[in-house]
């Protein structure tokens, strides 16, 4: 698999978990060190760095979204490298759907760095992570379901404007 | 406390936004889990499947209309921006100027080269051609370009006088040879395999064959290569699949008491021809008590005939012999798309293609989100 190749000389943002200070942490820029860890449970890789230097070549494969320092497994900030309004209002809406979520909200933090975050906050019994992955697979069935009415829409217009 | 399900005009009120004579109001969603008390308004995919509906208004090849009814403005707007930004079209990227002696700059030029809609066979458009990438050693900028990522074409046009041309004539179309360059005279040059997706019909050429590039007078010259990509709204406007993807919010007029006779029609004319119309009021309606209608039988009433023609202009909130008897509103879950291609897509699929491709960053999403995880 493509992905768990890159992986392993490419680490992810995915962080270690580690007692580093938090608070000194900006909110959007982040230095490209590897010293800010988080604290999420499901870190195996005790040295990942961060990548944004290989953003440029193979640009499939790189790593646009990662944890932002200072999350819990049930509150947590992800920021989004290229995106922006178009995604992260509507995946806004759609994990504050989710009733297990607390708080959802995204924001741009500077309008020239090309950054979405998005903060979720989740009650006991499901991890923001969760709630994320979730918020995509029900976008993903929305647009399926706009898809199948706009068509069988036009094809009633079209049905009934040939007659 | 058993909880009341919310009545049919809860439900209604609660989609208004309310449009007064200087403010608006209720204006954001509120259909969110826990913010009423008992009801569930967690995300149901069966529910958006029996609440949501598209109703098409008009399907031209350069504008369709339509509505969508039942969700909410993030994704409508989703849709809209992705329509605009983020659908790739063709279109002149590079021109490389050989010879301009017109009046007109190379840098002006180039622009509005850049600038016309071109269509070409779709198949071709959309499977077959593929992003063109700027090599990371500009060196190597000459081997870049293949059949698969980049389209030529030419324009080379010469002005000269008309041999033929009546003694005393003015016209400068008519007195010179190629007095005006048209994007018909732009020629396409097909390479490697493009000769199998487009040629015929399908050959690329531009949408409007008349739009008018420059002028010329004899002896002047432009002659010119160009070089077509791929590219997305976001980057430059010219490779927006629209010239405009807009919606609006349905208007809603309730006529809370009765207007009537001369009222009426100045309450007709606070509106587009075809919002209000005027209807006698019948036996049943002047007999009720209470309805405001009686003694009034055979009088013209205002009724809302067709409230999406409205413009939402507030002129009848203005005057003072509509005061209380009517409301104006917008309801915020019916988006009334129009969406006008260029030329290079039909405005239906555009849409389509926008919904597709949400359903792709969301995928794409999904896995860099697993592959965060891991």
């Amino acid at each position: 698999m493509a992905k768990a190749k890159v992986k392993k000389d490419e680490p992810t943002a995915a962080e270690p978990a580690s007692d580093v200070v938090m608070d000194e942490a900006p909110t959007s820029h982040q230095p490209e060190a590897a010293d800010d860890g988080m604290s999420v449970d499901a870190n195996e890789n005790e040295d990942d760095i961060e990548e944004e230097e290989d953003e440029e070549e193979e640009e499939e494969e790189v790593q646009r979204v990662r944890l932002l320092p200072g999350s819990t497994p049930t509150a947590a900030s992800f920021e989004f490298l290229n995106e922006g309004h178009t995604l992260g209002n509507a995946l806004r809406y759609i994990i504050m759907k989710n009733p297990e979520v607390e708080f959802c909200a995204y924001a741009i933090p500077h309008p020239s760095e090309n950054k979405m975050n998005v903060r979720i906050q989740t009650f006991e019994g499901t991890t923001a992570i969760e709630a994320l992955q979730k918020g995509l697979r029900d976008l993903q069935e929305l647009c399926d379901v706009v898809t199948d009415k706009f068509i069988d829409a036009r094809e009633r217009f079209v049905a009934a404007s040939s007659s | 406390m058993p909880h009341k399900p919310p009545t049919k005009e809860e439900l209604e009120r609660r989609k208004t936004v309310g449009i007064h004579e200087e403010t608006v109001t209720n204006v954001s969603a509120n259909d969110f889990p826990m913010n009423y008390p008992g009801e569930d308004h967690s995300w149901d995919i069966e529910a958006f499947k029996r609440n949501f509906r598209v109703e098409f208004h008009q399907n031209d090849p350069f504008e369709a209309s339509f509505s969508l009814v039942g969700c909410d403005a993030s994704i409508a707007n989703a849709f809209r921006r992705i329509m605009i930004a983020d659908i790739p079209t063709l279109a002149v990227e590079t021109v490389f100027i050989n010879n301009n002696t017109s009046v007109i700059q190379d840098e002006v030029l180039a622009h509005r080269l850049g600038l016309i809609p071109f269509k070409g066979g779709r198949e071709g458009l959309h499977k077959f051609l593929k992003w063109w990438r700027r090599p990371a050693d500009e060196s190597q900028i000459n081997n870049s370009y293949y059949d698969f990522n980049t389209v030529l074409l030419r324009l080379d046009v010469r002005c000269e006088h008309n041999e033929d041309a009546a003694p005393g004539e003015t016209d400068p179309t008519k007195l010179y040879k190629h007095a005006h360059v048209y994007a018909r005279d732009i020629e396409f040059c097909p390479v490697g395999r493009q000769s199998r997706y487009f040629s015929g019909d399908d050959v690329i050429a531009p949408v409007h064959p008349d739009i008018l590039i420059a002028k010329l007078r004899p002896g002047q010259e432009i002659s010119l290569t160009m070089h077509m990509h791929k590219g997305v709204g976001s980057d430059h406007a010219k490779f927006s699949p629209v010239a405009t993807a807009s919606y609006r919010l349905m208007p809603v007029i309730q006529i809370e008491r009765p207007i009537l006779g001369a009222d009426a029609e100045k309450f007709a004319r606070c509106f587009p021809r075809g919002v209000i119309g005027l209807e006698p009021v019948t036996k049943e309606e002047a007999s009720r008590k209470g309805s405001g209608y009686e003694g009034h039988e055979g009088e013209l009433k205002a009724v809302v005939v067709d409230p999406m023609r409205d413009t939402v202009s507030r002129e009848c909130l203005r005057h003072e012999e509509f005061k209380g008897k009517v409301k104006l509103g917008r309801r915020r879950d019916h988006f009334i798309f129009l969406v006008e291609s260029t030329g290079q897509w039909e405005s239906d699929a555009i849409f389509l293609e926008a919904v597709a491709h949400l359903k792709k960053r969301a995928q794409d999403l999904e896995k860099q989100v697993i592959n965060m995880v891991r």
